[in-house]
């Protein structure tokens, strides 16, 4: 998709082709990575050194050699039957990778106040990740993380003291970002956010029960 | 369509397979250069074009030490190592069709699945992974392609072999998931320039490619 000016930090994208990304994270990465082709083409770099170290340094261990017997047990099991995982297509606005967090089913939106709607995807110890509707006009309830924050725009635009966020951007705060995004007017921003923490609903509610007056 | 009627049984290395370019204009035949495939190649789109076991044996072969060697230092038994090993090779066999050596070297992709097999089987999660490009109908792929692409790789792997070993410790730790995105985000040491370099033909690669699946 064209027009996307935020893409996945180097870091972040190392991180996630090397399997050692939350998976909160994992998913907002996949997630713009379905929408972006240049960093589709980045992480195909990554991979690509990621293979020069399965086929070079990998190698230089000759002491490395696998168990007699394991060859012909897997020739074997080629013919067995086996149920190929579903495969999940991209649905109105939600990439591939959402349909999947969300077991191919439109999402539960449930009201937070100040017309701002959120469906969790999933949240544990290592984080957790939702979608946000955020009408037109409206700021993004303040909610508080205490580590990374990814925020994926979906559908409409943001903005907050860093930029403007639209279609396709990623927005990266860390923990010492304090921002306030702001939904585009027009059509409802539809975000995907991960957090590292599980989210945080005790400061999270009554903080929305105050209403949001934008100047 | 690339015609690879290669025997992978034979012993002697892969015959020599003439790579034309594909619709070259004169002007663009000066870049014209025939070379072949790389043995992994041939031997994956044997695998995938005709289900060739001899060839998926010959993979084996290859990359099941390789990816015991990998997944070992993650601290895990050789046991389990090896069950990572046989999922992997057997996704490599059930998935070749959405194989694309113009997009992905073979040890590019098996690097992938590899990855995400291994999250798969110790977090107990499947790792969320982008959308697969649409393909075309009728895949025309590109001899010229796979070879500029496997020449770029080549290159790349020289690359980090110049590495001082301080720096090339970094990139193993790096790309086999032993540092956290901070970690990585701290070391200034790895060679991101080498790895952006490919970025610009990855990119014209992937345009090929989607403009493949507009026409069609
Ligand atoms: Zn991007």
């Amino acid at each position: 998709m064209s027009g996307i000016t935020h893409h996945i930090p180097d870091e972040l994208l190392i991180a996630y082709a090397s399997g050692s990304l939350d998976q909160a994270y994992s998913l907002v990465l996949a997630a713009h990575i379905s929408m972006c082709d240049e960093c589709r083409a980045r992480l195909g770099a990554h991979e690509a050194v990621g293979g020069a170290m399965l086929e070079e340094f990998a190698a230089s261990d000759q002491s490395i050699s696998v168990s007699s017997g394991m060859k012909a047990r897997l020739m074997d099991a080629l013919d067995e039957p086996y149920e190929a995982p579903p495969v999940y297509e991209r649905s109105g606005v939600f990439p591939a990778p959402v349909m999947e967090a969300l077991g191919g089913l439109p999402p539960k939106w449930k009201p937070l106040g100040m017309g701002v709607r959120q469906s969790i995807l999933s949240h544990g110890k290592t984080g957790s990740v939702r979608l946000l509707y955020i009408p037109g006009g409206q700021a993004v309830p303040d909610h508080g993380h205490n580590g990374l924050e990814l925020t994926l725009v979906l559908q409409g635009a943001f903005s907050d003291e860093t930029g403007r966020f639209g279609v396709g951007d990623m927005e990266v705060a860390n923990s010492d970002l304090e921002h306030t995004p702001i939904a585009d007017e027009g059509p409802a921003c539809i975000c995907l956010a991960a957090t590292d923490a599980a989210l945080r609903f005790r400061s999270f509610i009554p903080r929305l029960l105050q209403p949001v007056f934008r100047i | 369509m690339l015609e690879l009627d290669v025997d992978p049984a034979l012993e002697v290395p892969a015959p020599p397979v003439t790579v034309e370019m594909h619709s070259a204009t004169p002007r663009e035949r000066k870049d014209v250069e025939k070379t072949t495939p790389s043995e992994q190649t041939l031997w994956m789109l044997a695998v995938r074009d005709k289900r060739d076991r001899v060839a998926f044996g010959q993979l084996f072969d290859h990359f099941a030490p390789r990816l015991k060697g990998v997944i070992c230092r993650s601290g895990i038994s050789q046991g389990q190592a090896e069950d990572i090993v046989q999922d992997v090779m057997l996704t490599v066999w059930r998935k070749a069709h959405l194989f694309d050596p113009q997009r992905a070297q073979v040890s590019s992709w098996i690097y992938q699945i590899a990855r995400n097999r291994q999250i798969d089987v110790i977090r107990k999660e499947r790792r969320p992974v982008p959308e697969e490009l649409k393909q075309p109908e009728e895949v025309q792929e590109d001899a010229s392609q796979i070879v500029a692409l496997e020449q770029e790789t080549t290159r790349l792997r020289e690359a980090l072999q110049r590495l001082k070993p301080a720096q090339r410790e970094m990139v193993e730790k790096a790309y086999l998931g032993e540092l956290s995105h901070s970690d990585i985000r701290a070391e200034t040491g790895l060679p991101l320039g080498t790895i952006k370099s490919r970025i610009r033909l990855g990119l014209e690669r992937l345009r090929h490619e989607l403009k493949g699946t507009e026409t069609t």
